[in-house]
């Protein structure tokens, strides 16, 4: 498999990796049936429901995947982590497949996850917080998955 | 790099190439040629012919060189589906390899009725299903030999017998098998079989088709009247040398290597096994290739594994989706009833002829941290319930 050495560091030294006790939101995307699943962790402050204002200050995550899904849940907690909601709502998979100077095109998919589930533990955060309406606005996962 | 992938490919063996090298320049003319250059030649072919026949126990008129195993196996299936006749049925097995399967499917668009007979938890051949699929109207039979990702033997002897009972060909796959373990074709029943040099620590490029006589095929390349007018196109000399001077080798030697292989493959399973908890392994326990370990790893995925293992310059393969091209796990597993996250996190340790008891205990040192680094990292791993069970 042809990974750019930015994969293979994220791979090999992933940032941001466990679980997180209390966090204000989790998401989960994926399905070990289709060979990756991730799970996020944020803890949000100021824990408001301004999109602007509220920011992620801790994030993390685990994976079951291949190099590239593990690699692109580390680079997309990097990418999230500090952020305004707002501003990560805005994350693409192209950003973290840019981030990561590109991925083998078989792999693409993989992109996806690592937003849709940070994107997903904000959906969790805004229902917590009674906005759900929200919450409906943003898209996480698809719902069919396989 | 410790090389833990043979049944991918294997490194072709010293000897082989030095009984090469003088069919590119030396000995180079066309075994069709009459001068004495050309008859050289042709005498380095039939001779590699002749130890082929020894090997396997058949005719060296048997023998049709091709360029190797999917070439081999499309013979085979296309060639004997385009002779003509009758009947209409082809029946294989679910966990062939692609050569074969993909070739199955393509004679359905030829009017052929294609049965893919299932196999059992340790993917062997289901005989009762296949008894029932064979009938009157079946023109072949192609069940492999062993498997290449589990290494798990076919009841070659029993599928032939109710093969014959219909009069239908039996082809069988054996790419896996030749020059690891004995084959005699005539007392295996087998009508065809496909073999591949460059798995048994000869060149790319070359291997063969033994038909025996009395079937009819079709060639699939036309044109001079090179193997019997089968397989037109110049003789690849050298590798055909190659493919000769491997099999000579592996006379002498496969007994003795085919224990070496199993006890260092069984001194891998052990290390791993007692080592790490909740693995479950792939394939029959006994009836399998002796230098085939595969097994899956409960919670991490195989391409990760695999990427950590050639950090450590560890070369191995996986059924995981992930390193198939496609977004599907391997067939072979999913057929034997392997759930979909096992499936992904199976690894495949090949073993011969240059490996070591030094790279087995780097292998046994080395994976239980890797194994240990990516299920911490997973999601489907909760240490504290499970990591004390062992299945």
């Amino acid at each position: 498999m042809q990974y750019s050495q930015k994969v293979m560091d994220h791979f090999m030294n992933p940032r941001n990796v466990g679980e997180m006790q209390d966090a204000d939101g989790t998401g989960t995307c994926g399905n070990p049936v289709c060979g990756d699943l991730m799970t996020f962790y944020v803890r949000i402050e100021p824990r408001t429901d301004e999109l602007e204002k509220a920011r992620i200050c801790e994030i993390r995550f685990k994976t079951f995947g291949c190099g590239a899904a593990i690699a692109v849940a580390s680079m997309a907690s990097e990418m999230a982590k500090g952020k305004t909601l707002s501003q990560v709502i805005d994350l693409s998979r192209n950003d973290v497949t840019d981030g990561l100077d590109g991925l083998p095109p078989v792999k693409m998919h993989c992109s996806n996850l690592g937003v849709q589930a940070i994107h997903e533990a904000i959906k969790d955060y805004l229902t917590k917080i009674g906005r759900q309406d929200l919450a409906e606005k943003i898209r996480g996962c698809p719902k069919e998955e396989h | 790099m410790i090389y833990l992938d043979y049944n991918a490919t294997t490194p072709t063996d010293q000897r082989v190439i030095k009984a090469m090298l003088p069919y590119f320049h030396d000995i180079s003319a066309n075994p069709s040629s009459i001068h004495n250059a050309g008859q050289k030649a042709r005498q380095a072919v039939e001779s590699a012919r002749a130890t082929l026949a020894k090997m396997l126990k058949c005719q060296t008129d048997e023998i049709y060189f091709t360029s190797g195993g999917t070439e081999s196996d499309n013979i085979a299936v296309k060639g004997t589906a385009f002779a003509g006749g009758k009947r209409k049925k082809i029946v294989t097995s679910a966990i062939e390899h692609h050569a074969v399967l993909t070739t199955c499917e393509y004679m359905h668009k030829f009017g052929f009725e294609i049965v893919k007979v299932p196999v059992d938890q340790y993917g062997i051949v289901d005989l009762n299903v296949l008894e029932k699929e064979v009938d009157d109207d079946t023109l072949l039979v192609s069940v492999m030999h062993a498997n290449n990702e589990i290494g798990t033997l076919q009841p070659i002897r029993e599928v032939s017998k109710i093969t014959q009972r219909h009069g239908a060909i039996f082809h069988t796959d054996a790419v896996q098998t030749v020059g690891k373990m004995p084959i005699d074709i005539p007392s295996m029943g087998i009508d065809m079989l496909s073999l591949s040099g460059h798995k048994f620590y000869g060149p790319k490029g070359v291997g063969a088709l033994v038909v025996r006589k009395g079937m009819r095929f079709d060639p699939l390349s036309h044109g001079g009247h090179h193997e019997q007018r089968k397989r037109a196109g110049t003789e690849n000399v050298p590798g055909i040398v190659g493919l000769g001077k491997t099999c000579e080798i592996a006379i002498d030697e496969m007994d003795a290597e085919e224990k070496r292989l199993r006890k260092l493959r069984d001194r891998l399973w052990q290390g791993i096994s007692t080592k790490v908890s909740e693995l479950k392994l792939n394939g029959h326990p006994e009836k399998r290739l002796a230098n085939t370990l595969n097994f899956s790893v409960k919670y991490i995925e195989g391409e990760s594994m695999l990427l950590q293992l050639n950090m450590n310059d560890i070369g191995a393969s996986s059924g995981s989706a992930c390193t198939s091209g496609s977004l599907e796990a391997s067939h072979v597993l999913l057929a034997m009833g392997v759930p979909h996250d096992m499936a992904h996190g199976s690894l495949r340790f090949s073993l011969g002829r240059f490996n070591t008891e030094t790279d087995i205990d780097k292998v046994i040192s080395v994976f239980p941290g890797i194994v240990e680094k990516l299920r911490a990292i997973s999601p489907l791993y909760k240490p504290s319930i499970t990591g004390m069970h062992k299945e």
